[in-house]
């Protein structure tokens, strides 16, 4: 097992910028998920890892040695694809046994290499099929016996379950992360589903347009986010913003957003007038009718414990996960109160976080 | 039945009748020359050139007789003066007051034709595939001139090179030589190769390979494990189609094969003029050069069928 060391790696395909200057860690037996919209450069980044594509700059260490310009046969990685690519013209057996067939292992070691892949993924029983007339998810299973067979440095996957459907995925998810304790390899996943990503990841990094904008733990990621992006990328609502212009100065705890007065972290930096964006996320947003920030009741989604109530503001929508027990008619006006020590502050040009006591102690991206 | 009740994806019985019609014509319209051809060969001399034509006949197999030998005609003294017949060939010949010289060309020939017809179809298929893979894979500078260029050979009828093939193999040796035949078909044949099989490896998945070599196989490794196996369908279709051009093909073989070289299809009409108009033996020569063609179309058949319909569905 292997440490992923990634320095300023880039990859261009002809003028346009796949991957800008990406650096991270993966840490030996970290599950490490890079996550982001289609076309933000994560599935590059991986595959320059697993040497399918060669970086146009940068550095890739793998257990301290460099293999940036190593072929992918002599990098010693397993990949995962997202149609699995098993090989259709095999059966069971032989596609989990093809790596080892390439190392020119004895055939009785492959056969029992291969039957204990199996038993651990519980496979064991199709071992003799055709690839063709397996489910969704047996495929899957196939798919990670054929990488974990090895038993190589570091599992590359991107978006192994994308195929899934809803339903099934949530069984691999567990099983993935199952799987993950028990053998401890070193993993970076690609995803576009945050779900995904917060339910299995040590590390998360969440790229956009080639950059990556925040790196951290789940609950980082979720609590401090980096950028405008990763906030509205993570969450389901997602974090809503409330605009407002003003100054900012070290050391203070309130601002003014549409009239009314809101406490925040303390701020840690100094900013002439510019646009913000305060963020907060819909939990952390009560109905409190001695707020001065008013609003009416637009909707409500219901969710059986909570529920998502959208309520028109003048400054828009702003959208509050709330007990399902509060009553609440549409129109109704009503007044937001905020969780202060939760609120994040965004400069809006660049969609960078200012820097507040949210942030203090925390590593950020 | 109402026109509500009339389903838009199955087509009506009326229409399956129709269709049905249409293709037993067409293919009786297509079988009546073969079977004629067929019929002729198990005719006897007179028969063949009866009028009115004759389709009840008895069967017999002089036909096949002369098509394998060469006959001298010889006077009545002389054939009595012979001892016995030992074959039914031998005992057919001298009822014409011919007696048998000895064997024909027509073997020879046709192994000629066998030779270079699968020669020059392996050839084509294995450069077609590695080329329809490069191009297939790789970056290729100037890849869609290159495509374009390979197509453009066969904008013009081949023979309309004719003769300058024919001068250049003349001047290099290659006039009336199976080698010369086998690379003149490859040329042609491998046009049609590298665009139909083009085809077929862009639609299997990159991620095969990508697979295969991350999994410890080299590029060429993972072509020959991962990557064949899934062609097979089209180069067996392919290899049909340049199988058939490479069989068949009558007007390069007439120019410049002679002798040696020679290849089946010139040499079949050359039959009728050996001791008459024996329509039965070149009918018989027709029928044997036909078997080959029809059992590699049989063997291949789901695949040819394959390559036909292929892409005209989209999974």
């Amino acid at each position: 097992m292997a440490e992923i060391r990634v320095q300023n790696l880039r990859k261009e395909f002809g003028s346009f910028i796949a991957v800008q200057d990406s650096n991270f860690v993966v840490e030996d037996g970290e599950f490490f998920v890079m996550l982001g919209p289609s076309g933000c450069g994560k599935t590059t980044t991986l595959r320059m890892i697993a040497g399918l594509e060669l970086p146009t700059g940068g550095q890739i260490l793998l257990d301290g040695e460099d293999v940036t310009m190593l072929r992918a046969r002599e990098r010693d990685i397993a990949f995962v694809f997202q149609l699995f690519a098993l090989y259709p013209h095999m059966n069971v057996r032989k596609n989990i046994g093809f790596p080892l067939l390439a190392q020119g292992m004895p055939k009785a070691e492959i056969r029992q290499r291969v039957e204990e892949t199996a038993k651990l993924l519980r496979i064991d029983h199709l071992l003799d099929r055709p690839v063709s007339g397996l489910a969704g998810g047996d495929r899957q299973r196939v798919a990670l016996g054929r990488a974990i067979v090895r038993r190589p440095k570091c599992f590359l996957m991107d978006e192994p379950l994308g195929t899934l459907d809803s339903e099934f995925r949530d069984v691999m998810v567990h099983e993935l992360r199952e799987l993950h304790n028990r053998i401890r390899a070193t993993t970076v996943y690609v995803t576009h589903d945050q779900l995904e990503a917060m339910s299995m990841a040590d590390k998360i990094a969440v790229m956009n347009q080639g950059f990556i904008e925040q790196f951290g733990t789940p609950k980082e990621i979720y609590d401090r986010p980096a950028s405008m992006f990763v906030a509205d990328f993570i969450g389901s609502p997602p974090m809503n913003f409330l605009k407002f212009e003003s100054g900012l100065r070290r050391g203070t705890k309130e601002i003014v957003v549409q009239g009314a007065t809101v406490s925040v972290p303390e701020i840690c930096e100094d900013f002439s007038s510019a646009e913000f964006a305060l963020g907060v996320r819909p939990e952390h947003i009560r109905f409190d009718d001695a707020s001065k920030l008013r609003g009416a009741i637009y909707g409500t989604e219901y969710l059986g414990t909570t529920q998502i109530v959208a309520v028109e503001t003048a400054g828009g929508m702003v959208k509050a996960r709330v007990p399902a027990e509060i009553q609440l008619r549409t129109g109704e006006p009503v007044g937001l109160a905020f969780n202060a020590v939760r609120v994040s502050l965004f400069e809006r040009q660049s969609g960078r976080a200012v820097r507040t006591g949210l942030h203090e102690g925390a590593a950020h991206g | 039945m109402s026109a509500a009740a009339h389903s838009v994806v199955e087509p009506s019985t009326t229409s399956k009748r129709v269709a049905a019609t249409l293709v037993i014509v067409y293919a009786v319209v297509s079988m009546i020359p073969l079977f004629w051809i067929f019929a002729t060969s198990f005719k006897t001399p007179p028969d063949s050139i009866a009028y009115p034509p004759k389709v009840v006949f008895t069967p017999s197999i002089e036909g096949y007789c002369n098509l394998f030998t060469t006959r001298t005609r010889q006077t009545a003294e002389y054939i009595n003066s012979l001892p016995p017949a030992t074959s039914f060939c031998d005992e057919t010949t001298r009822k014409r007051n011919m007696v048998i010289a000895g064997p024909s060309n027509f073997l020879p020939r046709f192994l000629n034709s066998i030779v270079i017809a699968f020669g020059s179809t392996f050839l084509a298929v294995f450069l077609g595939t590695l080329a329809a893979y490069g191009f297939s894979r790789f970056k290729v500078p100037l890849a869609d001139d290159l495509l374009f260029f390979i197509l453009s050979t066969r904008f013009m009828p081949p023979i309309a090179v004719a003769i300058p093939i024919y001068l250049m193999y003349r001047e290099i040796g290659l006039s009336d030589t199976a080698l010369g035949m086998i690379l003149l078909y490859t040329a042609v044949n491998v046009s049609l190769a590298v665009w139909l099989l083009k085809g077929f490896i862009d639609e299997i998945p990159r991620e095969y390979e990508e697979a295969a070599m991350i999994d410890g196989y080299t590029r060429l490794q993972a072509f020959w494990r991962v990557v064949l196996p899934q062609a097979t369908t089209g180069i067996a279709a392919t290899a049909i189609f340049c199988l058939i051009f490479a069989w068949n093909e009558y007007a390069f073989a007439a120019l410049l094969t002679s002798g040696t070289a020679q290849t089946a299809p010139p040499f079949i009409p050359t039959i009728i003029g050996e001791g008459g108009q024996d329509w039965p033996a070149v009918a018989a020569g027709t029928t044997i050069f036909l078997v080959p063609i029809l059992v590699f179309t049989i063997l291949l058949r789901k695949q040819l069928l394959r390559g036909i319909t292929f892409g005209a569905v989209r999974k």
